[in-house]
């Protein structure tokens, strides 16, 4: 009966990428530990950790396409969810190193001592324990959408205007995280991590480890987002995105339903960058950057907004083809084939990759039925 | 110390008493030079009294080149260098070869305040008003009491009112420094330095203010509050000034923008990269001009700015016709297409020039500054804050004034109801966005003269100018106006406290709480029409 | 302010100005319980910004706009808090909700809990298919429970909108030009309709068609630059000479 409900929440389109997810999370670090490098079947830790990358920018893509494919917020700053995320598992992972930095300090981190910090600041504390960390991933990102949605959505600011302060949003922390007065690396950000919860950040059954836990988390995030959008609430959100005005006509309170999602958004965003940074071993800056929260929409835009699916779709094909792009002779061409994807999605398939697959089914579809009613006329004497 | 002033009012005796009889300073000088030769220090310090005495046009090049080392006597006669090396004969102040065998004149320290003093006295007889201005201020920081005289004496002759000026707080800072002079000058002495107002003044009142006691204090004290209050005043000016210049700016790189933005309301992300367009063509036109009428450079600029405006506003046209027209009404799509064709452009710019910073020159009717009411003010700002202003009336001009201008409004008020009327919707909309993309490729023009013309140019003020059209109202010029004069003022008053870059964090969180508070900005326009 | 007046709802001397044009002066209506009102009036006589007043999408720069026998001060709430209260909108041009089915747009006007959680986890979840087609049935939109309301033509929009304000079960019912775009035959119904509703709500109508709001056979309010010019039955407004003046034309 429950299992029954949940394949109906779940849509056929959403089974098959949990499937898939699933599938991946058990096959590929099983072809990395049990099988040994010479064999074809093998795959090695850094392509694990390549798409272990992908996957998180694919939940940090259904946390964006929640708030913008299904409630019409456009966000042009959730890379700064996505990178506080990141800075609070980077901060507990500093804290793991202890005295084995460069200057052995056992409470300071490297760049403290560097800095002539006498004592950790504030913001800092209880960084060492493990729960406090996630725990902060959580609300850290969920508290600032918090404040600004609260704000934000208060006030009416919608559309365009909306895009354009998230934006100002993820350019002011840009800032602030390059001043070596926040106490947060300044420029450098937060790196050379060694231990995650006593386990070694650079052996490869840690990333195995690591691997698994970004697909339970992608599967998590997907199910909650799918429950969310199914529900009357996605109800109510899509009419918010549709017709806002005339939802708050019916009695809706507008902003609350906008603020629900738009922290629960920033939650997911936050735990997306929180299992990133043990993966690529870094967290500085320039995840802030607006270009990132702008390319991340691009991912949602070229895979399908509004679908859940196609923004994982999305960001797992554009990193991908980043990633063939970036290495080698193609490098200069980058920045042209993504600006081209921009223009190419938003004027040529605007409901994105999923919306191409869907337009072509339906074709085929209805093809075949006009071939299977030929066939049928045909039969009939003339 | 003693036979110094001894000297100088000789010296100043014999300037004033023989005044334009020539041919008898020759010999006075050829006397003197005469004593070089002897290489004693006697002998030097008679020379030195000699030639100061002399009048000679040469005379100050001499002492200079005492007090330098450069000055050689031998047999041959007395020589001396200027700075650069060059030879000179000390008797006719014409170019000659040092002789091997001449050996340099020497100094002791006393001989030396000989030579700073006559040398003094002779600066402030000089001809030229320039000199007798520096060797006022001269004599102003160093309150040389042997000074007096010749100031007392060249004071009723002046006529330059500058020079006149520093005569008259030179002579006051002698008297306030001489404790035996009567209270009476030294207060008026106090005063007139109060006057004067400038940092020397307040640093040598301050000097006295522990000094002294009673009336003459409370005079130097009056002073120095006076001066203090100036200074703040004169701190604030600069600050303002300093916010005008980054607010015109601002409004430079938003003023296009308030036309796409504010007017047609597309949100076009590759604005800045017009800018950056702006900025190249300023560029490849300098570089022209260096390669085949260098002696035209200035002109580079100005001729720039048609073709930044042209080419901009081509590249502007063509976005429109080719992306943007099929996206009216869907302004969030909008915005993702012109941030794709920003990195297009971004990336074709750094194949073409390549990625790092290109130069481009200031021509030099931009170069150095000039002091306005005590204020620093660089010619190449305020170049940028007339242009500035001069584009925006331009701009309003063309809205308010031109047959464009009135479709432009009419489009943007009611789309159907202009077509209706015979209106060219299509071709006013790529006009409109071509203006706002020329406009944004001359505000590069005057960008490449304040930062560094590279493929990120655009991007570092893109969002600032969505900042301030945002924060002036949609659709008001005069909004766009305001608001970057309030920012870029705001700006530099946090600065101070601040620092740069958290004074630019404080301000977006400013703006982001002000949008909030005023979702449409400073003016917005109300009405029925406008809340749909 | 319970003694001011009986009335469901109470304007007076309600004045909006938009960049200094007076859409509404010195408006003053009142509507008793269970009344139904038709607004006429040429365009521009304020008749849309005085729906905008009631439902509190515009303030009014001054007056008194007092709901339910005076007892609720209607300036003092936003939109969705006027709703709430019990004032239902059908709006000029229709509004539903295009990408949601027919059934969805009903469920979602619903009188309940309108709170996210609600809508997550709560009751709006387990309302009975019944309910909404009790809703539907009443339109005649039963057939059409599945499609997607985007896909409705223009007079079944129109209807179905109703159908949503009659979900949300309010007090007082504004509705804004319903037969706009209908045929003969869809005027006549929605007339009926609207009678029909008359029985247990309180309504205004603002509508153009003449012959439609003699069919209402209720008292008509006649607009004009924003106050009233005329009211009372059809046949008294109609026979007025201003009125046949500003709006009728002769």
């Amino acid at each position: 009966m429950i299992t029954a409900r949940f394949i109906r929440l779940m849509e056929g389109r959403g089974l098959l990428f949990l499937a898939i997810v699933a599938a991946v999370g058990v096959l590929i670090p099983a072809c990395n530990l049990l099988i040994p490098p010479g064999s074809p079947l093998h795959i090695s830790t850094g392509t694990m950790v390549l798409i272990g990358k992908y996957l998180c920018y694919a939940m940090f893509a259904i946390a964006l396409d929640l708030v913008w494919g299904y409630c019409g917020i456009l966000s042009l700053g959730h890379g700064a969810f996505f990178a506080l995320g990141g800075y609070a598992m980077g901060m507990y992972l500093m804290r793991q190193i202890g005295s084995r930095g460069v200057y052995g300090n056992p409470i300071l981190p490297d760049f403290m001592v560097f800095l002539n910090y006498k004592e950790l600041p504030i913001t800092w504390w209880g960084f060492q324990h493990f729960p406090y960390a996630m725990l902060m991933v959580l609300l850290v990102p969920g508290l600032l959408a918090f404040v600004f949605g609260w704000l934000a959505f208060r006030s009416r600011v919608t559309g365009v205007y909306l895009s354009i302060i998230t934006q100002a949003m993820t350019y002011a922390l840009w800032l602030s995280f390059f001043r070596n007065d926040m106490g947060f690396g300044g420029n450098n950000g937060l790196t050379d991590f060694k231990d995650i919860l006593g386990f070694n950040v650079q052996a490869q059954g840690t990333r195995a480890g690591l691997f698994v836990a970004t697909c339970v988390a992608l599967i998590l995030t997907f199910v909650i987002a799918r429950l969310i959008v199914a529900s009357t609430y996605g109800k109510v959100l899509v009419s918010i995105r549709d017709a806002e005005s005339r939802t708050r006509f019916l009695g809706y309170r507008v902003e609350h339903h906008k603020l629900l999602v738009w922290v629960v958004s920033a939650m997911m965003a936050g735990v997306a960058g929180a299992l990133y940074v043990p993966q690529v071993g870094i967290i500085n800056p320039s995840e802030f950057h607006p270009a990132n929260s702008i390319e991340a929409v691009v991912w949602v835009a070229i895979g399908g907004r509004g679908t859940l699916v196609g923004a994982a779709l999305g960001a797992v094909v554009v990193n991908y083809l980043k990633t063939i792009f970036t290495s080698g002779w193609l490098a200069a061409y980058w920045l042209f084939a993504l600006g081209g994807l921009f223009v190419l999605v938003t004027l040529a398939m605007p409901k994105g990759l999923i919306g191409v697959w869907e337009d072509v089914r339906s074709r085929l579809k209805s093809r075949k039925a006009v071939a299977d009613s030929k066939a049928a006329s045909g039969q009939a004497p003339t | 110390m003693r036979p110094a002033p001894l000297l100088r009012t000789l010296a100043l005796l014999v300037v004033m008493c023989l005044g334009a009889v020539g041919p008898a300073f020759a010999q006075g000088l050829d006397a003197g030079l005469e004593r070089f030769k002897a290489d004693s220090f006697g002998d030097t310090e008679a020379g030195i009294a000699a030639v100061a005495a002399s009048a000679a046009p040469q005379g100050v090049a001499i002492l200079e080149a005492l007090a330098d080392r450069r000055l050689f006597a031998g047999p041959a006669g007395v020589f001396y260098r200027d700075k650069a090396g060059q030879g000179f004969d000390a008797r006719t102040g014409q170019p000659a070869t040092v002789p091997a065998d001449a050996g340099m004149v020497r100094l002791n320290n006393r001989l030396r305040n000989a030579v700073q003093a006559a040398l003094g006295s002779m600066t402030l007889l000089s001809p030229d008003p320039a000199q007798r201005f520096r060797a006022a201020e001269a004599v102003f920081r160093s309150r040389d009491a042997s000074a007096l005289a010749t100031i007392e004496a060249a004071l009723p002759k002046e006529t330059v009112p500058r020079v006149r000026r520093a005569f008259e707080e030179a002579r006051a800072a002698i008297i306030l420094s001489t404790p035996d002079a009567p209270e009476a000058g030294r207060i008026a002495a106090a005063q007139r330095i109060a006057e004067a107002g400038d940092s020397d003044a307040i640093s040598l009142l301050r000097q006295f203010s522990g000094q002294t006691s009673g009336g003459l204090k409370a005079v130097i004290d009056q002073g120095i509050a006076t001066i203090e209050q100036a200074q703040r005043i004169r701190a604030w000016a600069q600050t303002l000034w300093f916010g005008i210049s980054l607010g015109s700016v601002l409004l430079l790189a938003a003023i296009g923008l308030a036309i796409t933005f504010g007017v047609m309301g597309v949100i076009n992300m590759a604005h800045g990269e017009m800018v950056m367009i702006g900025a190249y063509v300023t560029f490849v036109v300098q570089e022209l001009f260096r390669a085949h009428a260098p002696h035209l450079l200035d002109w580079s600029l100005p001729l720039a700015i048609p073709l930044a405006f042209a080419t901009a506003g081509l590249v502007g046209v063509a976005i429109e016709r080719g992306v943007i027209r099929f996206l009216y009404g869907r302004p969030l799509e909008t915005l993702l297409a012109t941030f794709g064709i920003s990195l297009v452009l971004q990336q074709a710019i750094r194949t073409w020039f390549g990625p790092t910073n290109r130069e481009v020159s200031a021509p030099s009717y931009m170069a150095g500054s000039f002091e306005f009411i005590g204020l620093q003010i660089t010619y190449g700002r305020l170049w940028i804050v007339l242009f500035t202003l001069c584009v925006f009336a331009l701009l309003l001009l063309i809205l308010k004034a031109t047959p464009l201008g009135l479709q432009m409004r009419a489009v943007t008020q009611n789309r159907r109801m202009a077509s209706a009327m015979g209106i060219r919707t299509r071709f006013v909309d790529a006009m409109t966005f071509g203006l706002g993309s020329g406009i944004a490729g001359i505000a590069g023009v005057a960008l490449s003269q304040i930062d560094n013309v590279s493929p990120n140019l655009g991007q570092s003020y893109i969002i600032d100018s969505f900042m301030v059209v945002v924060f002036g109202g949609v659709g008001n010029l005069w909004g766009t106006l305001v608001a970057a004069f309030t920012l870029g003022i705001a700006n530099k008053m946090l600065e101070p406290f601040a620092g740069a870059v958290l004074g630019k964090i404080i301000i977006l969180v400013l703006l982001i709480l002000f949008i909030q508070k005023r979702p449409r900005g400073l003016f917005a326009l109300k009405g029925r029409a406008i809340e749909q | 302010m319970s003694t001011v007046t009986q009335s469901i709802l109470y304007l007076d001397g309600v004045s909006v100005s938009f960049d200094g044009f007076k859409a509404l002066r010195s408006l003053s209506l009142t509507l008793e319980p269970g009344e139904m009102r038709a607004i006429i009036g040429p365009n521009g006589a304020g008749k849309t910004t005085m729906m905008d007043v009631i439902t509190g999408k515009t303030r009014c720069d001054e007056g008194d706009v007092l709901f339910d026998k005076g007892s609720v001060d209607l300036t003092r709430f936003d939109e969705a808090a006027i709703a709430e209260i019990g004032i239902g909108r059908k709006f000029q041009k229709p509004t539903v909700f295009e990408s949601h089915t027919v059934a969805d747009n009903v469920l979602l006007a619903l009188k309940g809990d309108r709170g996210p959680f609600s809508a997550l986890f709560g009751a709006r979840n387990r309302i009975a298919a019944e309910t909404i087609d009790r809703y539907l049935t009443i339109v005649r939109l039963i057939d059409h429970r599945a499609r997607l309301a985007g896909d409705l033509s223009h007079g079944q929009k129109q209807w179905l909108e109703i159908a949503m304000l009659l979900a949300q079960d309010p007090k007082l019912l504004l509705i804004d030009e319903p037969v706009a775009g209908m045929t003969d035959a869809e005027t006549e119904a929605t007339a009926d309709l609207l009678k029909e509703i008359n029985k247990d709500h309180s309504v205004i109508v603002v509508e153009h068609d003449m012959g439609f709001v003699r069919a209402l056979g209720c008292r008509v309010t006649c607009l004009h630059e924003g106050s009233v010019l005329a009211e009372g039955s059809i046949d008294a407004v109609a026979g007025n000479e201003r009125v046949v003046e500003v709006y009728l034309g002769r």
